[in-house]
């Protein structure tokens, strides 16, 4: 490897990707400054509980963190806080700042992930108590503004998993929770129909309402709270609303640097962006998945944290680092736990196996004979083996598989 | 202060102090090879795989349903499995031994 004691790694972006490329690249033998810089001023923080344990956990509760801060102390990692970075000069391999400084830099990594999309309603920017969910910020807000509203009426604008999840949240502290999503079932974007039919009864038993085709169309204020309109006349008051409709990319800085972008910032299997300076991981980069042989954009902790250490391995020089997992991601909902792995996009047969024990089934996608992805609720031991098939490409035999009467083992399905 | 000690699958032995906090975050914080527990800690990833000491099963415990379930598929699995994001450090005897799974 080359000497790197004069050498600057800077990285933006101070999340789940930024951080443990951060720490990956001391592993790898990174001897030169590593410099950090995020927006956000909060000490780097796990995000997936924030609209889980965190938002039911006692106020106050610190984060979780995903680095205790002694670490990048021993490591010389250099976390700057509360700093945006304006833009990049590429030529140059400079960044500018927003205290007006400049950093140079040897390698870049972009790990500038995303921002809630906020949907062009009307009057969503001027009304109150109105909150995206991503960063601690978002969650210690609506915690505050549920807190002190004096009627616990909540509004979700859109079912996905940020949504369902914090539904679920505000729901166990005692709101009256109703969500708003605009296609005809909840999750409609990230799976199954079984599998939103399955969270939308799950939700309701708990009491919240889940409300589909319904397109909000404008938040008008009241006295108290907000009364939220669709575009079929239904109205809904409510206190707090919380958006989560999706992301976008965080693209600018890329855009800054000339580099390539593809729904998002175009890597190759080493996490290398177009200029062979510059490094992408996390959410923001479109990327190529070895296993499913085909080009994604994944939101997910599991991305970020292999890519980071990809881009890392790939900085200090080491070559034919390649990018080759199987994404896996989580939810937690009231009393279940979903555990999927793999990507079930382009299946065309599902076998569902039902446990004895209540909500505890398993959903297997196959595209003909090709075990794709298995969806687990409330049954690790499903998303284990079906982690262990999938990365072995094992041939599946899937009436076994569905029969509950033969024990759920390895040698059972093969 | 307890003293817990990581074995690595190369055979490096990290000894570490703890008052509080999971077996799962004294590994990370110590860089214990092997140890990521990339999930944060919430039981969904299995990245964080110790075998106990066997003279310290009993006073440690086996695992929960969800964390047995995580372990059986394991390619690793012994029967002193556990998930070190399941083992609370006020919770574990002091002296423990845990070697990283593979």
């Amino acid at each position: 490897m080359q000497a790197t004691t004069d050498q600057t790694c800077v990285i933006i972006g101070a999340s789940h990707a930024g951080i443990n490329c951060a720490f990956a690249l001391r592993k790898e033998g990174w001897e030169g400054a590593i410099i950090i810089y995020d927006k956000d001023p909060e000490f780097p923080y796990h995000r997936p509980p924030l609209s889980k344990a965190y938002l039911t956990s006692e106020a106050g509760t610190e984060h979780s963190l995903l680095f205790p801060k002694e670490n990048y102390t021993e490591d010389n990692i250099q976390l700057k806080l509360g700093i945006s970075v304006l833009s990049i000069h590429a030529e140059k391999q400079i960044i500018t700042l927003s205290d007006g400084s400049e950093q140079r830099y040897h390698k870049l990594v972009l790990a500038t992930g995303a921002r809630p999309f906020i949907p062009p309603i009307e009057g969503i920017v001027t009304a109150k108590n109105v909150f995206p969910m991503r960063t601690a910020t978002d969650a210690n807000n609506i915690r505050q503004a549920f807190n002190a509203a004096p009627k616990k009426r909540v509004l979700i604008i859109g079912g996905g998993y940020i949504g369902l999840e914090t539904a679920a949240s505000l729901k166990k502290l005692g709101a009256e929770v109703s969500v708003l999503e605009r296609e005809s079932r909840v999750l409609a974007r990230v799976t199954t129909p079984e599998m939103s039919a399955f969270f939308t009864k799950l939700h309701e038993e708990n009491g919240v309402n889940i409300l589909t085709d319904k397109t909000v169309t404008k938040i008008t204020p009241l006295s108290e709270g907000n009364l939220v309109h669709c575009s079929d006349n239904s109205q809904y008051q409510a206190d707090v609303i919380v958006v989560g409709v999706g992301i976008t990319v965080n693209t600018k800085l890329a855009q800054s640097a000339n580099l390539i972008l593809e729904n998002g910032i175009k890597v190759s299997a080493s996490c290398q962006t177009s200029n062979p300076y510059i490094y992408a991981i996390g959410d923001c980069t479109f990327h190529y998945n070895m296993h499913y042989q085909t080009n994604i954009r994944l939101e997910s902790v599991q991305n970020a944290i292999d890519q980071a250490k990809v881009a890392a391995k790939a900085i200090c020089g080491q070559t034919e680092v390649i990018y080759d997992s199987i994404p896996w991601f989580w939810s937690d909902q009231f009393d279940i736990k979903l555990q999927i792995v793999g990507l079930s996009t382009d299946y065309n047969n599902l076998v569902i196996r039902n446990e004895e024990t209540e909500n505890s089934f398993s959903m297997w996608y196959f595209k003909d004979d090709e075990l794709l992805a298995v969806d687990a609720v409330n049954f690790a031991k499903a998303y284990m083996l079906g982690t262990r098939f999938i990365k072995a490409k094992q041939k599946v035999d899937k009436i076994k598989l569905a029969d509950t009467s033969i024990p759920f083992k390895p040698n059972s399905f093969i | 202060m307890k003293t817990i000690t990581f074995i690595t699958s190369e055979n490096d032995i990290i000894e570490t102090q703890a008052n509080s906090g999971s077996l799962m975050e004294l590994a990370v914080k110590n860089k214990v090879k092997g140890i990521d527990g990339d999930c944060g800690g919430v039981c969904s990833c299995a990245t964080c795989h110790v075998h106990v000491n066997q003279e310290f099963w009993n006073a440690v415990g086996g695992p929960s349903a969800l964390e047995s379930d995580m372990l059986e598929f394991d390619d690793n699995v012994s029967d002193y499995s556990r998930l070190s994001c399941q083992m609370q450090v006020s919770e574990v005897p002091d002296g423990l031994v845990l070697k990283v799974a593979k």
